[in-house]
């Protein structure tokens, strides 16, 4: 089957890859390009733990065709720290043990990485509903959505 | 897997002859949370994949003269974020932003949801109370057909081989109008419409001087129940009146049986569901602001 060359953007550094017509953007992140943060849960868009941003835009990215990625930016739970330095919602989740066993935590991250940079003063129900297609079977969810309120609390904080 | 081929159409005219080369085994490739899902589970094997996305027309939102044109593979939460469109059409931008998660919304559209022809999809109904047009390009030719008469049934739709859905155009209306959809689901969230109801309205002081109603997931297609419209148009939404328009809906049933809804709890609640969705329908005619549930994520 005929390959398809894709150029790319990925976590802000040029990519390229070869693709077959069908597969998703998350089997090249995860099996080619070694980007395995990114989980696969459901594969059907119900769970979330494949999150990940392209152009701007939250997407699960078991339903995006990796040919879809051609000249797009995209962003990976592997660029939200730089280098040691853990992004504020790692840290919070951290301190606040806003995970378990992990597997959803890429997905949460992303996601409300993606919320906090639309609103930085949602409510509890906003942040509910944004994130209620991310699915954590270990947390029970408050833990998660409290840790976004503090950040966004220290966000407004910082911006005075 | 077999070959498939993925190719990006430039403009509408080449999406259609891409459709057209591909002899009925093209699929035109909007959002993929149908499609994508679909090929997953091995239901459907295309042999072109057609992506849309890079042709303005279709992923863009236009008014002219107070009507809308919705590009018919504009990402869900584009929508969401048009204020103009939000303020004029605030129950077909309720129902589009009802479809799944935020990351769902990301890439949904509303021309997606209704070629894939789910009987529960929920922009339709909304789209039908609207009073929604469908403009198709087919090879050679333009078309265009009423929301409520684009679906065939479960999974079909009207498009000859090789034509494709390019927009929908919401006509202009007076400003005393409003519209909503409510939809009810076992959740609040991420689930499939056990029934979904438009109401679009245009009043007269206390009076409706004109209405449409949408009704879904109760028939092998979306509906649009005349019988329910009348039986509001020149009333002011009196219980009669809405006794009338809610037992129309119920009427209009011809549901399915499934783990979600039995038929005669869909058929009662289509009823339920008229009456909430024409009283919001009306506040919003009358300038007064009745939030959607789905914005309170936006
Ligand atoms: C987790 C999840 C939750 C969901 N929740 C809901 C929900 O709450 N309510 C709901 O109604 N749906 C829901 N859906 C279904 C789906 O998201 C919607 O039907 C959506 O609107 C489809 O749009 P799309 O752009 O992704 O379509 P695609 O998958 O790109 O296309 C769907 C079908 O239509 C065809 N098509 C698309 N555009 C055109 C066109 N312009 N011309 C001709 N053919 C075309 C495609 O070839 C394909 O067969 C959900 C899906 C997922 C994965």
């Amino acid at each position: 089957m005929a390959k398809i060359h894709v150029t790319t953007t990925i976590n802000g550094a040029p990519t390229e890859f070869l693709c077959d017509p069908s597969q998703t953007l998350l089997d090249v992140l995860r099996d080619q390009l070694g980007l395995t943060g990114s989980k696969e849960g459901c594969g059907s868009g119900d769970c979330g733990a494949c999150s990940v941003t392209v152009d701007g835009r939250l997407v699960c990215s078991c339903l995006v065709l990796a040919p879809e990625a051609e000249g797009a930016k995209v962003e990976t739970i592997e660029g939200m720290a730089q280098g040691d330095k853990l992004h504020p919602l790692q840290k919070k989740f951290v301190e606040m043990a806003a995970l378990q066993c992990g597997i959803c935590t890429p997905g949460f991250l992303i996601a409300s990485r993606a919320l906090l940079e639309r609103n930085n003063n949602p409510t509890e129900t906003e942040i509910r509903y944004w994130l209620a297609g991310n699915l954590c079977r270990c947390t029970g969810y408050d833990k998660i959505i409290h840790a976004v309120m503090e950040v966004a609390a220290e966000m407004r904080e910082s911006a005075k | 897997m077999t070959d498939i081929q993925f190719k990006v159409a430039k403009t509408v005219r080449e999406a259609a002859s891409l459709m057209a080369a591909a002899k009925g085994k093209g699929r035109i490739l909007a959002g993929g949370t149908d499609l994508l899902v679909q090929m997953k589970a091995g239901m459907v094997t295309p042999g072109t994949i057609i992506d849309v996305k890079k042709i303005a027309e279709m992923v863009s939102i236009t008014e002219t003269k107070g009507s809308y044109r919705i590009g018919a593979a504009t990402p869900a939460a584009v929508i969401g974020e048009h204020k103009k469109l939000r303020k004029a059409w605030p129950g077909v931008v309720e129902a589009i932003n009802l479809i799944g998660s935020t990351q769902v919304q990301g890439r949904a559209s509303a021309g997606g949801n209704l070629c894939n022809a789910s009987p529960a999809a929920d922009s339709v109904p909304a789209l039908v109370a609207a009073g929604a047009i469908v403009t198709i390009q087919g090879a050679k030719t333009r078309r265009q057909v009423p929301v409520e008469k684009f679906n065939s049934g479960p999974g079909k739709t009207t498009l000859k081989a090789g034509e494709i859905v390019v927009s929908l155009t919401l006509p202009a209306r007076p400003k005393t109008s409003g519209d909503a959809y409510l939809r009810l689901i076992p959740r609040t969230e991420m689930d499939i419409a056990v029934v979904g109801v438009g109401v679009s309205l245009t009043m007269k002081g206390d009076t409706c001087v004109s209405a449409r109603v949408g009704l879904g997931a109760v028939a092998p297609t979306v509906l649009l129940v005349e019988a329910a419209a009348k039986a509001l148009t020149g009333s002011k939404l009196d219980a009669k009146a809405l006794d009338a328009a809610a037992n129309a809906c119920s009427a209009a049933c011809r549901p399915i049986d499934d783990k979600r809804g039995t038929i005669r709890y869909r058929t009662k609640i289509a009823g339920v569901l008229l009456r909430r969705a024409t009283a919001i329908a009306a506040d919003r005619a009358k300038g007064i602001s009745r939030p959607a549930h789905s914005q309170q994520g936006h």
